[in-house]
């Protein structure tokens, strides 16, 4: 079941539903009453997206219609934007899109999903890094508050890969960042990021799945989120290590902020280790703004609207410091700037 | 400058403070003394407004206004600075970045202007260097793995920038070995004068022997029980607290 399926085949019995331990929390079935049409073809100019001034070159999939697959080079370095732009005619519509990064080659790929009105759109993804390569995928998402957007990216890594991801989610009316790794070991190393900062009524759900397969392989997992008015945070994390991946090292944080009474953060952290000889741990802590350190700072005469974005945002830049390319980083924080003022 | 009048103040329902009144004077460095559990770092909490030590009766003033009516940042920008007694961690914010902020915001609801980054530097780096702060640990989120004796000095660094009217030391002196208390209590003396009035708040007498207040107060069951010049300091520490209120003996809150 899938919303792409259920965009294909019309059939909305095809929906995730919270009967589905993984898609509980982020129930499409009961949400979903009817389908709109498929969305059109659309040519029309786009603005400028949010990394147009990063990237040496620059992919649009408009409506799901657009270039189906990018490959890197052995050996070559890129930054590539690549955009999922639902424009205002969208309906419902599925993009599918392979990305292959060859040996030792380097990809700077800065991903947005961006949309006006009520469509529904799912992007599935397919990425493969070779021997040695490296990808550091950064995901902006800038979803209309009406709308069903879900990304699902599979993550097949190479010996001696690097990924490291950051995934910088706003919400929709529903929204889903989901990435499933397969992770050899074998000297490969993922960091695997995520920040949801939610106002109104929106809900994110970052969901990701790394499979270890193999001896010696690193995952380094940093999930922040902070959710105010009625919006709804979603972490669904789960570490695999399979029987004889031994020397894994795998850490897995999640950390909230709740600023109001009416959001809610629902946070399913999980390790399920088969293998002896390996480093794994977990913390996740949901609350609210620490009342000792705003007062402090109200004491030293920082205002307490002042005060509390301060706080916030630097319990949101510890995500945003570990962004390795320049350029992505100063766009990442420039984001949580301007999401951090539509939550307070 | 400061006026304090039958302050009388209750912290989780039961009462602290009971009718406290205590004047200092424009200039002049006041030091209330008194035993754990007196109501030292309540006076303190209640002047800068902290949520939980509200006044029930009683006025405070400064330079005539009402304290007691201003937000704990609207009292900051009169001029009120408490040096914290246990100060708090600020993870993810560079010392210098939350320096900075505090004395933006004091100057804007002042009407004055923002000072230029350079000057900014300018003006921590020479405070620092005489406080023997290492200028990088101001890169460093605030007092994040700081040990208690640069948690109190850069307490001291923060009033030395922002210059205040009135500053509150609660047990500045704790934490602190000899030589720091010196460093420290040379920063305090530095700050001394005709603008300026100062309300040290201490169990020990140690602190005293540095920062020689004009006047001693002895804080005892919520008030006022006894007010001297500074060889009082010398007598409490002789003689103890006991002959002022021998039943308010607690432990510490």
């Amino acid at each position: 079941m899938s919303l792409a399926r259920a965009i294909e085949t019309g059939d909305l019995a095809e929906l995730p539903s919270r009967r589905q331990e993984d898609w509980r929390w982020t129930d499409l079935f009961g949400l979903v009453r009817d389908l709109p049409p498929f969305s059109p073809a659309n040519d029309a100019p786009l603005a400028p997206g949010p990394f147009a001034a990063l990237a040496s070159e620059q992919i649009s999939v408009v409506n799901g219609h657009g270039q189906t697959r990018l490959v890197i080079p052995a050996g070559e370095r890129h930054v590539v934007a690549l955009r999922f732009v639902a424009a205002a005619d969208a309906g419902a519509h599925v993009a599918r899109f392979g990305v292959d990064v060859g040996d030792g080659a380097h990809l700077v790929l800065l991903e947005s999903y961006e949309g006006e009105g009520d469509y529904l759109a799912e992007a599935d993804l397919k990425i493969v890094l070779a021997r040695a390569s490296s990808l550091e995928r950064i995901v902006i998402t800038k979803d209309s508050g009406a709308a069903v957007s879900v990304s699902e990216a599979q993550v097949v890594l190479g010996a001696g890969a690097t990924l490291g991801q950051t995934v910088l989610a706003a919400g929709a009316k529903r929204q889903r960042i989901e990435t499933r790794v397969s992770h050899p070991g074998a000297g490969a190393a993922v960091r695997l990021d995520g920040l949801y900062l939610l106002a109104g009524k929106r809900h994110a759900d970052i969901t990701t799945v790394v499979t270890h397969g193999g001896v010696d392989g690193v995952t380094d997992q940093l999930v922040k989120g902070v959710v105010a008015d009625q919006s709804r945070g979603v972490f669904q994390g789960r570490i695999v290590v399979a029987e004889g991946a031994d020397k894994t090292d795998a850490r897995m944080g999640h950390h909230a902020l709740i600023l109001s009474d009416r959001a809610e953060v629902d946070a399913k952290p999980e390790l399920e280790i088969y293998a002896d000889d390996v480093i794994c741990a977990h913390g996740n802590t949901v609350g609210a703004l620490d009342e000792e350190a705003l007062f402090y700072a109200r004491q030293r005469g920082i205002p307490d609207q002042e005060a509390r974005a301060m706080l916030t945002k630097a319990f949101l830049d510890e995500v945003v410091d570990r962004i390795e390319h320049a350029g992505a980083r100063e766009a990442a924080r420039a984001w949580v700037v301007e999401h951090l003022e539509a939550a307070s | 400058m400061l006026s304090i009048k039958n302050l009388s103040v209750s912290v989780d329902g039961k009462s602290i403070l009971d009718g406290l009144t205590l004047e200092i004077p424009t200039g002049e460095v006041h030091a209330v003394m008194g035993p754990n559990g007196a109501g030292k770092s309540t006076l303190s909490y209640a002047l800068v407004g902290r949520p939980g030590y509200e006044a029930a009766s009683g006025s405070v003033t400064l330079d005539g206004q009402d304290l007691l009516a201003m937000a704990p940042d609207e009292r900051a920008a009169k001029g009120v600075f408490l040096s914290f007694q246990y100060p708090t961690e600020i993870p993810g914010v560079p010392a210098l970045t939350f320096i900075r902020a505090a004395l933006n915001a004091q100057h804007r609801a002042r009407g004055e202007g923002e000072i230029s980054a350079p000057d900014f530097l300018r003006l921590v780096r020479a405070k620092a260097t005489a406080l023997k702060i290492d200028f990088d640990m101001l890169k460093r989120g605030l007092n994040v793995g700081f040990s208690g004796g640069e948690k109190k000095r850069m307490e001291i660094l923060q009033m030395a920038v922002l210059s205040p009217r009135l500053a509150i030391l609660d047990e500045t002196d704790s934490g602190l070995d000899i030589d720091a208390l010196r460093i420290v209590a040379d920063g305090v003396n530095a700050m001394r004068g005709p603008g300026r009035s100062m309300l040290i708040i201490t169990h020990y007498q140690r602190l005293l022997d540095h920062i020689r207040p004009d006047r001693v107060h002895v804080l005892a069951a919520g008030r006022i029980a006894a007010s001297g010049g500074p060889q009082l300091a010398h007598d409490l520490e002789r003689e103890g607290y006991d002959r002022y209120a021998p039943r308010t003996l607690e432990p510490a809150a």
